[in-house]
């Protein structure tokens, strides 16, 4: 059993009690809601007349069912603004405060949490998302729950769970050129599989965690889920603490230098013991790409389509379906795959910093005119920064389409979605069957600068050569 | 209510990493109820987009009123929607046997007193071919033996003993266990040092 690692710190601090089946009874010291799982969950609550245990605790956006295109209310779709109405309805009952799109501080539920400083090191983070693990990059433990969960949260401000494992991720070396982020993440999911995360938590360190930015720290920690962890942190330093200076619902003055000894006190000690160690290098890193039906099926863009034979038995009837699904041919080259639809945007990767590099491969060229582009702000705020820089000039001038914030085409609950068996270079998290819209559609996981290279080229294309 | 022991015939279906998009298409999560789901249970594997049906096995008659699904690993991986195993539920499965599921599913199967139970593979496969040559096997899990019984084969069954626990004395739903420690819960907040940065 691990011990003296922030998650330890962390769980520790958090119990309440053992609970008679044995879980512990955790307090969520932050609450995150949007409108696609919550209506359920104080329904339950409205109904019993309960009323919500810490309602300060809890703060609500709208995201997944937003329109990018035009934000006007009533939205277009009924469904979205039924939904919308739900959210609105309940968070005024219930007196939890909203960042709706009058705010301007609306956007993806996991962006606005860090950036408004709601996201803080030291805490419980639930939001009925499984990306919830992103606010780990502070060094909180977040995590994603159903809504039976949330309606828990609702009313006791607690969860009943079971303490996880925790696997400690050393990666070292630095990011050269052209490498981000993303191929981190895709690398240790490829590395460790889909399910390896299974029961753990995962403790990201090294010399490239050490590295990274609170941006990057996000892109990796949002998807440990998809490699079967429920949660992805980093240990607080630094640049946590920069980050979080002058946030809004961060602590101030001095009340900001108390809470930095606090946030060192809970970070995993030299001493702390891990339940499984795994030590990667970037010598083997280079632009990673997905080819198939999970984030794990991924390659580097310079290798061919594996052959069916290379993986185990037991997996050639996944790699099968993929390549079924996927219509690529294996051993085929990677590089020069056309691409129809390039998405830049979602909880993954929809921060100024990834709008940036985005925009730094299309100043001055002009989209494939095969290729749909859209560049999705992760939140409002982000939106109006990024205007500031002037780089919607250089996404519009290229070519792409400049959209307003939410969740967009990483999972079409709104009008943002595949058609047909479109290929998609998307910068989002997940490459499922059908995910982006499209029972057929076929989603390709990669960077934010190798998307917007693939943009120009029209096809899969090495961003090396393109810095 | 207590849920020690079920019994009722299987539908077994084979693949492994079957995610919550094809349990259920978010498209269909734009409800402000549960009710439906089970109608939209992996409606893009089981309708073609002019939602005439596909060759599925939730289509096959032969395994109408099935209330055991019996899966491959890593199943209900991707998002937290409960919608997923709400749809399952609501579909008429109560059982879940599988080699491996992801984390929040699994969670979310108990909350809806969904017993979701772990059998190796070599079990699992076993079970699929059996089931596909009689698809009228009759299984009967008891989670106080931790056992599933087919004909006259025994498997012995695993599941997080917490979650077996809940299940045994009907506390699924962990809200009541919850409720009983408001002190305690009250006592926390004030002991949690974020809580009262901002306090002078």
């Amino acid at each position: 059993m691990s011990s003296n690692t922030l998650f330890d710190h962390v769980w520790d601090l958090h119990k309440v009690t053992t609970l008679p089946t044995g879980q512990d009874q955790l307090f969520i010291g932050l609450h995150l809601i949007h409108e696609v799982t919550s209506p359920q969950a104080f329904a339950a609550l409205n109904e019993k007349k309960q009323p919500m245990a810490f309602p300060d605790r809890t703060f609500a956006t709208i995201d997944h069912i937003i329109p990018t295109l035009s934000q006007q209310r009533p939205f277009t779709d009924s469904q979205a603004e039924t939904m919308t109405e739900a959210l609105e309805k309940n968070v005024k009952q219930h007196k939890v405060r909203f960042f709706d799109t009058s705010t301007a501080k609306q956007g993806i539920v996991h962006v606005i949490g860090p950036e408004l400083g709601l996201t803080q090191p030291g805490m419980t983070i639930a939001c009925g998302d499984s990306h919830t693990s992103t606010h780990g990059a502070f060094g909180s433990l977040g995590f994603g729950i159903g809504t039976t969960e949330v309606s828990h949260v609702l009313e006791t401000q607690t969860l009943a769970l079971n303490r996880l494992k925790v696997r400690r991720i050393n990666f070292n070396g630095a990011l050269s050129k052209g490498i981000y982020a993303k191929d981190v993440i895709l690398k240790i999911i490829q590395v460790l599989g889909v399910k390896g995360g299974i029961g753990f938590a995962y403790e990201f360190g090294g010399d490239v965690f050490n590295a990274m930015t609170m941006d990057e720290r996000m892109t990796v920690c949002n998807m440990s889920i998809e490699g079967g962890a429920r949660i992805g942190y980093v240990n607080p330093d630094e640049t946590t603490f920069k980050y979080l200076e002058n946030r809004e619902f961060a602590p101030q003055g001095q009340a900001f230098e108390n809470a930095k000894t606090f946030w060192r006190s809970i970070a995993s000690k030299p001493d702390a013991i891990y339940d499984d160690t795994v030590t990667l290098h970037t010598d083997d890193l280079s632009p990673m790409v997905t080819w198939g039906i999970t984030p794990g099926q991924s390659i580097g863009i310079t290798d061919t389509f594996p052959s069916i034979e290379r993986f185990a038995p037991s997996e050639q009837a996944l790699v099968k379906e993929a390549y079924e699904y996927m219509k690529w041919k294996p051993n085929s080259t990677v590089m020069g795959t056309p691409v129809n639809v390039v998405f830049i945007g979602s909880c993954t990767n929809s921060r100024l910093s990834d709008l940036r590099e985005a925009a730094n491969i299309l100043k001055n060229k002009k989209v494939n005119s095969n290729t749909k582009t859209i560049v999705v702000p992760g939140s409002q705020r982000i939106k109006q920064e990024a205007e500031a820089e002037g780089l919607d000039k250089i996404f519009t001038e290229a070519g792409a389409e400049w959209r307003g914030a939410g969740c967009s085409m990483c999972l079409a609950m709104n009008p943002d979605k595949l058609i047909g068996d479109q290929v998609c270079a998307s910068t989002s998290n997940r490459n499922f069957i059908g995910r982006q819209g499209s029972s057929t559609g076929r989603t390709l996981l990669m960077s934010p600068a190798m998307a917007a290279a693939a943009a120009v080229k029209g096809q899969l294309t090495d961003v090396r050569d393109w810095l | 209510m207590k849920h020690i022991q079920f019994s009722g015939r299987a539908l077994p279906m084979r693949g492994d990493d079957i995610d919550t998009d094809r349990i259920i298409p978010a498209r269909f999560l734009k409800e402000i109820t549960f009710e439906k789901m089970g109608e939209y249970l992996f409606y893009d594997a089981r309708f073609n987009d002019d939602h005439s049906p596909k060759n599925h096995l939730l289509n096959d008659p032969i395994y109408k009123g099935s209330s055991f699904l019996i899966v491959g690993q890593n199943f209900g991986c991707g998002s937290s929607r409960e919608h997923a195993p709400q749809a399952i539920k609501r579909y008429g499965f109560d059982v879940i046997i599988g080699e491996s599921f992801a984390e929040i599913f699994a969670g979310n199967c108990k909350s809806l007193g969904v017993p979701a139970v772990t059998l190796p593979r070599a079990d699992i496969e076993t079970l699929w071919a059996e089931i596909e040559a009689n698809p009228q096997l009759m299984l009967h899990l008891n989670l106080e033996t931790k056992q599933l019984i087919a004909d006259d084969s025994v498997f012995e069954i695993d599941i997080v003993e917490s979650r077996r626990v809940a299940f045994l004395e009907g506390t699924w739903d962990s809200l009541g266990l919850l409720k009983q420690n408001k002190d305690l819960v009250q006592k926390k907040a004030q002991e949690l040092p974020y809580l009262h940065f901002g306090a002078k």
